[in-house]
């Protein structure tokens, strides 16, 4: 039985306290995982002077060309997994069969992670303002003719991870060029992905002290989080919003992502439904980018009609078809409650599902496995309990709002693809507070620039500027 | 019924039957048994005196329910044969709502002193002092420790600790104020063993434990023996305990309350893997293990169910206590000839509305 050990300060350890992590078709036992207790985790992160250490002895330039180098080993090379090896089509294979992501998705979301470490340099560019990256081996240094100082905020970043989707993974691997070491939890069913990484930036030449990695329970969770000076924390509304005061902590909770079509473009609405299925449907559905709304000031209804008509088209596959573009639920009562919750709502006056009568019942099992076929609802108002909902499989609903009602009705939202050209609109998006990500134009909402900050900035989450002057030595 | 191996295990059968007799005609008797006892005989078309012979004719009285325990008068559990001594009464942590209270007499020092001899000397040098860093107030731990300390020539330091107070933040969020609860816990302790060197030995609940040696190191500390107990340990922590935090000093775990007493470890042997095996103190108290869905039936060895208690003292009967705990049914071993309990941990049917104390 494949066995994945913790990870403390690199050196593997094989705890007493083993999780069973199933095979989401057959439910049997398909790897075994090491769990750290809490009290484990908080003694190890009582010197997190030596990881740092390590990773400090690098100038950034070599930390850049170690994950540049790790983003080729990551995708194409065979690395360490516990005690065997896994080539990268293990990788596929091993995620999909404990999270059901078709290995389409996975081969997706796994070049997306290279992405970002190949252009780890772009990356950081971004992140930093386009900083002379040298000054943050010598701490200070003249950018854009002022002297600047920046000092990390933290000695390590601990992050709480889901098993949801692996492109989550693309947001933290920035951390090792900014010589801030990693305490990872990884998600219960996706420990494959952090594995990886982790293995591939060692063998870049990363030095193995840099991470740590820990399945673990709330407890061990919150351990983390408490112990680290700063955190990042992947979790459904009800689990992030614990940490809500917590300046430390980065939380990546529910998106609420949408698509809005503008008054002035909404009539036109036919040439942006591909944009409005690519948001929604892209990756299986299962992204905190992923629209889960298309907010529109009239024609909601044919929109909807339309929406899941072509929605409907999408149909369970085996998971290594290339054309599998749905995920089954590894647990098949999560399945069964999202659709009660649904259900529920539809029970309220105000809202309508348009792709029953395309695709039939919206649970379906098939070769035994579970899935929730994707759903369009239209919602009449605003205030209607679906109307701002998401769930962790192709769901969106169509909202009629007027035009200065957007973006204040929106509530909330982590990416906004505005489609108008209303500068007026375009102004109070920008104006905003309740839009982190904004794409202005029929761009998905799934198109990530990763030079971006996503839901914060992680340079400015890791790194505090100061202010700095040096006197001129005397002659 | 509790099986006990061989010959031996045969006369502490006999034993126990013997103390069971004891214990029934102690507190069913008009002379010597409490009111609640009493009372609660009045009610039964048969008699306990007459009726009860063996351990498993206790199972006639049904199951101890907790909520007689909740609320007063108290002085009904005092018995009539013990009304002049001066009495103790002792609480549950309150995790779930008014706690269940609980008279003592000499009971606590007795169970203690039985602990005691289980204790090797070497670690837990005679004539050392303690350091009791548990949960204080109405819980019978503080003043026990405090005995057991007094007990073998020293004397216990202790701390203040309400874990109800924890319980609370935890309940409200406030996981931030519960870090800092803990480390002003903690900053006593570390004073505490700082300014005193004859201290050796400390009882400390698991969370207290890794939370002072993340703190300071206990050898340098001069700590040579710690008595664990109070809430759920692992395997996992037993490990960790025991390679990462002791440094050399003897790991003690106790599985115990405030209604029964304590039930001791089984001594480490590597073939255990560290898994956390108790012993009751016999025939004073039994843990069994016992089919959730028909809790009068004892499931076979290694199978796991739900923990039933019965305590058969002069100052306490409590026949067929369903804890809300479950375990595996152990074999017995060579120095305790009876049933014992393997991996005790919160009873999984009621997880959800429970919140386990951290203290």
């Amino acid at each position: 039985m494949l066995h994945i050990p913790i990870l403390r300060k690199g050196e593997p350890y094989r705890s007493i306290d083993i999780a069973k992590v199933p095979d989401f078709r057959t439910r049997e036992t398909f790897v075994e995982v090491s769990q750290a207790n809490a009290g484990l985790i908080r003694r190890d992160l009582v010197d997190q002077d030596s990881p740092r250490k390590a990773l400090t002895a690098f100038t950034t330039d070599e930390l850049i060309a170690m994950s540049k180098r790790a983003a080729e080993y990551f995708m194409n090379d065979t690395l360490p997994v516990g005690d065997q090896m896994q080539t990268p089509d293990d990788y596929v294979r091993q995620l999909s069969a404990t999270t059901g992501m078709p290995h389409i998705l996975v081969r997706k979301n796994m070049n997306k992670i290279r992405g970002v470490m190949a252009e780890i340099d772009s990356v950081l560019s971004g992140l930093t303002r386009g900083l002379d990256l040298k000054i943050l081996d010598a701490g200070f240094g003249v950018h854009e003719g002022h002297a600047v100082s920046f000092f990390p905020r933290t000695q390590s970043l601990g992050v709480i991870l889901p098993s949801n989707s692996p492109g989550v993974h693309s947001l933290w691997v920035p951390s090792i060029a900014m010589k801030i070491p990693l305490v990872l939890k990884p998600g219960s069913s996706e420990p494959w992905s952090p594995y990886r990484i982790l293995q591939a930036l060692i063998k870049a030449g990363v030095p193995k002290e840099a991470f740590s990695y820990y399945p673990t329970d709330h407890g061990g969770a919150g351990a983390i989080l408490q112990y680290c000076g700063r955190g990042m924390f992947f979790g459904d509304s009800a689990s992030v919003g614990k940490y809500a005061n917590d300046s430390r902590i980065e939380l990546h909770g529910t998106g609420y992502s949408k698509v809005v079509l503008g008054d002035d473009v909404v009539d036109e609405w036919e040439k942006y439904l591909d944009v409005m299925v690519a948001s929604i449907t892209e990756n299986g559905g299962r992204s905190c980018i992923n629209a889960s709304g298309v907010w529109v000031t009239r024609h909601g209804r044919e929109i909807a009609e339309a929406l899941a008509e072509r929605l409907s088209r999408i149909v369970p596959r085996a998971v290594d078809d290339p054309q599998a573009l749905l995920a089954p639920f590894a647990n098949p009562d999560v399945a069964r409650r999202i659709s009660g919750i649904v259900d529920a709502g539809l029970n309220e006056s105000g809202a309508v599902e348009m792709t029953e009568k395309y695709r039939g019942a919206r649970l379906v099992e098939q070769d035994g496995c579970t899935y929730l076929l994707p759903t369009i609802v239209y919602c009449e108002s605003n205030e209607h309990s679906l109307a701002n909902r998401e769930f962790l499989f192709p769901f969106a609903s169509v909202v009629e709002v007027k035009p200065e009602e957007i973006p204040e009705a929106l509530g909330p939202t982590l990416v906004v693809s505005a489609i108008t050209n209303d500068e007026n609109l375009i102004e109070r998006l920008v104006s905003s507070t309740l839009v982190d990500r904004l794409n202005i134009g029929a761009i998905p909402t799934m198109v990530i620039g990763w030079d971006q900050p996503h839901e914060g900035n992680l340079f400015e989450h890791l790194y505090a500027r100061r202010a700095f002057q040096r006197a001129t030595a005397a002659a | 019924m509790t099986a006990l191996a061989g010959k031996e295990g045969q006369d502490w059968k006999e034993k126990l039957d013997a103390h069971v007799r004891e214990m029934v005609e102690w507190h069913f008797n008009p002379e010597t048994g409490s009111p609640f006892w009493l009372d609660f005989a009045k009610k039964l078309d048969w008699d306990p005196r007459k009726e009860v012979k063996t351990y498993e004719d206790l199972d006639k009285f049904g199951f101890f329910q907790d909520e007689w325990l909740r609320g007063g008068p108290v002085r009904r559990w005092v018995p009539k044969g013990l009304a002049d001594k001066p009495v103790y009464v002792f609480e549950t942590g309150g995790s779930t709502g008014v706690p269940k209270s609980r008279i003592s007499i000499e009971d606590f020092r007795i169970d203690y002193e039985l602990f005691s001899e289980t204790l090797p000397d070497q670690y837990f040098p005679k004539g050392a002092d303690w350091l009791m860093l548990g949960p204080s107030g109405p819980r019978r731990l503080r003043l026990a420790v405090e005995h057991l300390a007094q007990h073998r020539g020293g004397i216990s330091f202790c701390v203040d600790l309400d874990p109800r107070w924890v319980i609370k933040l935890i309940k409200w969020g406030e996981m931030q104020m519960m870090e800092r609860y803990k480390s002003h816990v903690i900053d006593q302790a570390v004073t505490i063993l700082k300014a005193h060197e004859n201290i050796k030995c400390m009882f400390a609940t698991p969370k207290l434990l890794e939370a002072l040696c993340e703190k300071v190191s206990l050898k340098k500390m001069g700590i040579t023996g710690v008595f664990c107990g109070g809430t759920e340990m692992t395997p996992q922590f037993h490990r960790f305990a025991v390679e990462e935090l002791m440094e050399g000093a003897y790991f003690a775990p106790t599985y115990g309350n405030t209604l029964m007493g304590l039930a001791v470890h089984k001594p480490f042997v590597p073939e255990d893997n560290y898994a956390i095996i108790y012993y009751p103190p016999m025939p004073r108290a039994l843990i069994e293990v016992v089919n959730p869905d028909e809790p009068t039936r004892i499931v076979g060895y290694g199978e796991t169910g739900r923990v039933r208690l019965t305590t058969l003292t002069r100052e306490f009967f409590m026949p067929r206590f369903l804890e809300r705990d479950e375990a595996e049914r152990e074999l017995p071993c060579e120095k305790y000839p009876w049933d014992g309990v393997r991996n005790v941990r919160p009873f999984s049917r009621l997880q959800t509305s429970v919140v386990e104390g951290v203290y």
